[in-house]
């Protein structure tokens, strides 16, 4: 379980590395390498190069302005579990990195990192998914923006080119005093979940539901947004019975089906999932200490 | 396999890296894993490897004092950071870091193969939270698998080594 | 004094000794904390090679052919070797089995014309380094035509050769009238109970390392574990050299549990190449290799019938298994089988049993011991069979067992069967009383009490036990020599091994107890051939009988020259003198030094006017001898609860309660006691080796075996009993390594079906949620 051979560049700038992407083929990003090492590793992947994106000092960081979060694609989860405006601002980015590993990965694992991945389990995939998140994407032209719901292409498949990487991710910053919860059922803490489950609510004045988002990490290929399940929500009073018929499009789902486990089991986490993790946001937005 | 020119840079590096406060310099193939380094240029082979996917974590390091899996980053990366192993942790040859102190006190250990990842892992965490809560201990080190002891005892010395440090300090 | 009792061999005071019984901190942590310790991977030696192995991806096919041209050509690369390069080595052959006709089904150290599982060796790369090794490997290209693959044991048995069934052997073990128990019977209670595939796993991977040292004409190896003398003369016998021209030396090694320590091909393929290459040659396991290579065990099917009378009491067991055995049958032969065979009665009275263990060869990783081998399965199996008579005859599971434990006036009981080719003859114990102790600190009424309130709240809580029986202290022998040398430091010099359990502090313990020395000063040496003729090693919870029983017996005899030649200095008799902390006193005055015991050594040196025609040295070797087994027990208690949405079962409260006789380091007693847990947990709820429906693999990584981390356990809590010394050691000891493991398996499952309040719903493990999941009602 040794690498295989590559060649290795570490430039300095975006414009160094996108121009060694446009020169170079076969080429593959090291973030923060907690699933590359591990693929190169066992030899899943064979890179003719590597281009390794820690010496990049502008990719890191986290910054706010009027309206969202932006953090920096080389960001580490430690440094966005231990920040406070995220925890202030996007708890729900905190609550997940909570799952995502162990300390030691967390220390070295990049935002960017996991969302290039695209583990259909990865909890930073489904989360950014359910913050609306928008991608930075640099390349031999500049920046463009992509929406979290297009950046996925297919299962761990993103939307960008071989010239492209992503650089930052931004996440509007949802109204103060919102619920949220993220919960996961995973064989063992710090797996990949089996299924996870993301969800912000927002109530308005009169305690109706003025805002859902819902997205199931897990199930599918790619996270799965509950369009359905949050088109039931919105502009209802919040309860039980009304989170279990939200619950009830998860028996709907077309789930992940593998040796380890059967689609109807995913079907059934997913719904149950669901509907805890609504109940925990609404006491959030309520108020209400879980 | 790709023939390598002398020189090339994408192929082997010279690379400076303070390892338990001595700087190491080594001309090093890019695709060698820190981890490898380590045991094998360095001969520093407490760090042990269990399995080399980043799951066990026997590999752990501090880099830049964080506590990181030594098996997933390369020699590379490390050219002019610091790096302490647990061959760097104890203050003297007659004196034991208070982890390895606990451990021994509370039988933290049984094969030992576990053993450096444990310490270098809640070295970190002991500077972060001074005053853990068996509970907290639990989390810190749920990402360092233990064949031989059943855990009980690593989170005993733990808390008491924590206990020490507090006293110590 | 009679002479009778005179001649008796001596036997340690009951109770605690001034360090024998005290949980003393381990000789063994020093270097183990720092980083300094010697694990395979860590010996290097100059100008060395790297090998690595090809491994079949095929499950099972006919070997056409073998592309190893580019391979060999790749700068680096030293040589690549095909079975054609070794057709002159046989088979890995037995150690440990009486089951005749197994031959043909041993392994080939690389395969000739067939593959039988995925992993298994087909080439070998020597090359200047590890990386460029695992490059070559790749570029070896396998023509396999694929065949059919056999999956399932108690499938009907298919062919391995021509003329050889995939069961070589049925082991049948019977006494009592069976089928007339079961006509008279009250009730008869039959169940079809799997037990899934996992093994050992430990830490560290396997590893190797050779070189032939010419000076000497000495060939090394490094690396190894467990059985060093065995593996020893069998790696002479294989390479047609003298024993004494091979030597075998352990380092540290990362956990055994069983599969560590056995002759595999690599161990023999490395030190083939350092002959033939000569270069030292080094082999490290990676762990994608270990998952596939390393031993396999557990896997078991039994349909087990019962017969009991009408207050519950058994009348006979009938039982039919099938044992997976995998493509080969290695070193152990059919003893796991056989183990299950002969130990599946248990702690019960038990007038008549019969049964036939199918060992059978699948196309998988082949499987031997784990950690209470044919016990974790088989107690499983009795005590689900000892729940369901409780059920079927509505009596409470605590009573029936309580009805049918052997009773303490019984022992020892003489059970008319065999396993390991000794008797069973269950030595000592007070089962019934243990586990009334047991119940006692579980809080058994009060957590019944609990759970009672609780389902009334909703939850889907519920607590089980399990009753087992270990075994331990396999004989024939062992030997130790203890050394003082003329510092008054002491050498222990042992055959047998460690695995990383703290056997050097155990043995240093004894010895200092009889001796009167700081253990501190106790250097134990051991799984090295250099340093001693003969050795059995460390397995089968031996070492703290055999060996620690033979290095009482040596310490006594020192103490005794000692005693011997200070009177003769002192003017004194030796039964008046004694010694304290490594100097010899008068019994009647313990504080007041008389002579060093370096001094003592001195005396008896080579040129000491003293030893003028007497063998020189204060050492002394001694033997023990057993031809039987010694059998400690237990109980296990667990509190379980259910999430009845999701079907996953947290265990919240676990007891191991066990009786070893004597503790020789309740510290490490209990860590055995807890670490054993952990692994009985893994294969109750977590681990287990899946293969698709082609023999491919789906447990090749940490991510998808899965270990239990820190989250998933328990609070653990330890009854350590020593109500029942073992009569047949002087010490009294039984093993302690395996009951922790014994009765997981058992004890969750009972927990499980009470939570559920579905008796009988467990009928196999691992448990996984999506099992309990279709138990549990549809969530509201
Ligand atoms: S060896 Fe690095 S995590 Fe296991
Ligand atoms: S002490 Fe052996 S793996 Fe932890």
């Amino acid at each position: 379980m040794k690498p295989p051979v590559f060649a290795y560049h570490d430039p300095r700038s975006v414009e160094e590395a996108v121009g060694l992407l446009g020169r170079l083929e076969n080429t593959r990003l090291l973030a923060g390498g907690q699933s590359l090492m591990p693929m190169l590793n066992m030899r899943f992947v064979f890179p003719d190069h590597v281009i390794d994106l820690n010496r990049i000092e502008t990719l890191a960081g986290i910054v706010q302005d009027a309206e969202t979060i932006r953090i920096g694609a080389m960001t580490r989860q430690r440094d966005i579990a231990d920040s406070a405006l995220v925890r202030d601002r996007l708890p729900l980015l905190t609550e997940a990195l909570a799952h995502v590993g162990h300390r030691q990965t967390r220390n070295r694992g990049t935002i960017g990192g996991s969302l290039c991945h695209l583990d259909p389990a990865a909890e930073l995939v489904a989360a950014a998914a359910n913050l609306d998140a928008t991608i930075e994407i640099a390349g031999p032209d500049g920046v463009r923006t992509l929406s979290m719901a297009a950046f996925p292409r297919g299962f761990m498949t993103p939307a960008i080119e071989p010239d492209e990487m992503v650089t930052a991710v931004r996440m509007p910053l949802p109204q103060r005093g919102h619920g949220f919860s993220f919960m996961e059922f995973a064989r063992r803490h710090g797996d990949f979940a089996i299924v996870s489950v993301a969800v912000l609510l927002v109530l308005a004045p009169d305690r109706r539901i003025a805002r859902a988002s819902i997205t199931l990490g897990g199930v599918g290929a790619v996270p799965l947004r509950m369009v359905e399940a949050e088109a039931l929500l919105v502009g209802h009073e919040p309860g039980a019975a009304l989170f279990e018929r939200a619950a009830e499009t998860c028996r709907a789902i077309d789930a992940l089906e593998d040796a380890q486990v059967p689609g109807w089991y995913r079907r059934q986490l997913a719904g149950v999932l669901m509907a805890r993790a609504l109940a925990t946001a609404r006491a959030r937005a309520e108020g209400v200490s879980t | 396999m790709t023939s390598v020119a002398v020189g090339d840079e994408t192929a082997m590096r010279r690379i400076g890296v303070t390892v338990n406060g001595t700087l190491q310099a080594g001309e090093v193939s890019v695709r060698l894993t820190l981890a490898d380094f380590l045991r094998q240029d360095l001969k520093l082979t407490g760090t042990h490897l269990g399995c080399e996917h980043g799951v066990c974590g026997a590999c752990t390091i501090l880099l830049d004092g964080r506590a990181v899996r030594a098996c997933l980053l390369l020699a590379v990366q490390v050219d002019g950071h610091s790096v302490t192993t647990v061959e760097g942790l104890a203050p003297s040859a007659t004196v034991l870091h208070p982890l390895q102190e606990a451990f021994c006190a509370h039988h933290g250990l049984q094969c030992g193969f576990c053993t450096p990842g444990m310490l270098t892992t809640l070295v970190e965490f002991l500077k972060d939270c001074p005053d853990p809560s068996a509970e907290e201990v639990r989390v810190a080190i749920s990402g360092n698998i233990c064949r031989c002891t059943g855990y009980d005892s690593i989170v005993e010395a733990t808390l008491s080594a924590a206990a020490n440090m507090r006293d110590g300090s | 004094m009679s002479k009778a009792v005179a001649d008796a061999p001596p036997r340690l005071a009951p109770g605690k000794g001034r360090v024998l019984g005290q949980p003393v901190a381990r000789l063994e942590d020093g270097p183990l904390v720092r980083g300094r310790g010697l694990f395979a991977a860590d010996v290097n030696f100059p100008r060395q090679l790297a090998m690595r192995v090809v491994r079949s991806q095929i499950a099972h096919g006919r070997l056409v052919s073998l592309d190893t041209a580019e391979a060999r050509a790749l700068p680096g690369v030293v040589a690549v070797w095909t079975a054609a390069e070794v057709s002159d080595i046989p088979p890995i052959p037995f150690r440990a089995t009486k089951v005749r006709g197994l031959e043909p089904y041993c392994q080939p150290i690389l395969a000739r014309e067939r593959v039988r599982y995925v992993g298994e060796p087909i080439a070998v790369v020597f090359a200047e380094d590890a990386y460029i090794a695992e490059d070559a490997a790749d570029l070896v290209v396998a023509e396999i035509d694929e065949l059919p693959v056999v999956l399932d044991a108690a499938a009907e048995p298919a062919e391995f050769l021509p003329g050889n069934s995939t069961e070589p052997t049925i082991v049948r073990k019977e006494y009592g009238d069976v089928d007339a128990a079961f006509r008279a019977a009250h009730a008869v209670i039959e169940l079809d109970l799997s037990v899934g595939r996992h093994s050992g796993v430990p830490m560290e991977t396997r590893g190797a390392i050779a070189r032939y040292v010419a000076a000497h004409d000495v060939l090394e190896l490094h690396g190894t574990a467990k059985k060093q003398h065995w593996n020893r003369d069998e790696i002479a016998r294989l390479l047609g050299r003298p024993p004494t021209g091979v030597h075998l030396f352990e380092g540290h090694v990362g956990g055994g549990f069983g599969v560590r320590g056995e002759l595999y091909p690599e161990d023999l393929l490395v030190c083939l190449a350092a002959m033939r290459l000569d270069r030292p040659v080094k082999w490290i396991e990676d762990r994608r290799e270990h998952l596939v290579a390393t031993n396999h065990s557990r896997q078991q099917r039994h349909l087990i019938r019962g017969a009991v009378d009408a207050d519950g009491r058994l009348l006979a067991i009938d039982d039919v298994f099938f044992h997976d055995q995998g493509a080969y049958v290695r070193t152990h032969g059919a003893r796991v089988a056989d183990l299950a065979a002969g130990m599946l009665p248990g702690p019960y009275r038990l007038p008549a049993y019969r049964v036939a263990g199918h060992f059978r060869l699948t196309n998988k990783t082949p499987a031997a011991t784990y950690r209470a081998p044919g016990r974790f399965e088989t107690t499983f199996v009795r005590e689900r069979l000892m729940d369901a008579i409780a059920v079927r005859l509505d009596l409470d599971p605590i009573e029936l067992r309580r009805r049918n434990l052997v009773t303490e006036a019984e022992m020892p009981h003489v059970r008319p069967v065999d396993t390991l080719g000794v008797d069973v003859v269950l030595d000592s114990g007070d089962y019934i009383g243990l586990m009334d102790q047991a119940l006692a600190q579980f809080g058994w009424d009060a957590v019944q009490r609990d759970l009672t309130a609780r389902r009334a709240a909703g939850d889907c809580v519920g607590a089980g036990l399990a009753f087992f029986v270990e075994k331990s202290g396999l004989g024939p022998s062992d030997g130790v020599r203890i050394s003082i040398d003329a510092t008054g430091g002491v050498e222990l010099v042992s055959g047998a091994a460690s695995v990383g359990q703290g056997m050097e502090t155990a043995l240093a313990q004894i010895c200092a107890e009889a001796l009167g020395v700081d253990y501190r000063r106790i250097r134990v040496v051991r799984g090295r051939t250099d340093r001693i003729e003969f050795g059995n090693g460390a397995h089968a919870s031996r070492v703290t009988v055999m060996s620690g029983s033979a290095t009482y017996h040596a310490a006594l005899a020192v103490r005794g020259m000692a005693l011997d030649t200070a009177a003769q200095l002192l003017q004194a008799r030796p039964e008046d003198l004694a010694i304290e902390d490594g100097q010899v006193v008068r019994a009647a005055a313990p504080g007041v030094p008389l002579i060093a015991l370096a001094e003592v050594a001195r005396q008896m040196g080579p040129n000491s006017p003293l030893m003028r025609g007497r063998t020189p040295g204060l050492t002394a070797e001694r033997w023990f001898y057993s031809e039987h087994m010694t059998y400690p027990y237990g109980v296990h208690l667990a509190l379980v609860r259910i999430d009845r949405a999701t079907g996953e079962v947290r265990v919240e409260k676990y007891l191991v309660a066990n009786d070893v006789g004597r503790a020789v380091n309740p510290m490490m007693v209990e860590g055995q006691m807890v670490g054993g847990f952990a692994q009985g947990l893994g294969g109750a709820l977590f681990e287990e080796f899946r293969y698709d429906e082609r023999g491919q693999p789906l447990s090749t990584t940490f991510a998808d075996y899965l270990i239990p981390t820190l989250s998933e356990m328990p609070a653990v809590d330890v009854l350590i009993a020593e109500d029942a010394p073992s009569p047949l050691n002087p010490l009294g000891v039984k093993g302690a390594g395996e009951g922790g493991t014994n009765a997981v398996g058992a004890a969750i499952a009972a927990a499980v079906d009470d939570a559920l309040r579905r008796p009988g719903a467990i009928v196999s493990l691992p448990i996984l949620p999506r099992t309990v999941r279709r138990h549990t009602e549809e969530p509201t």
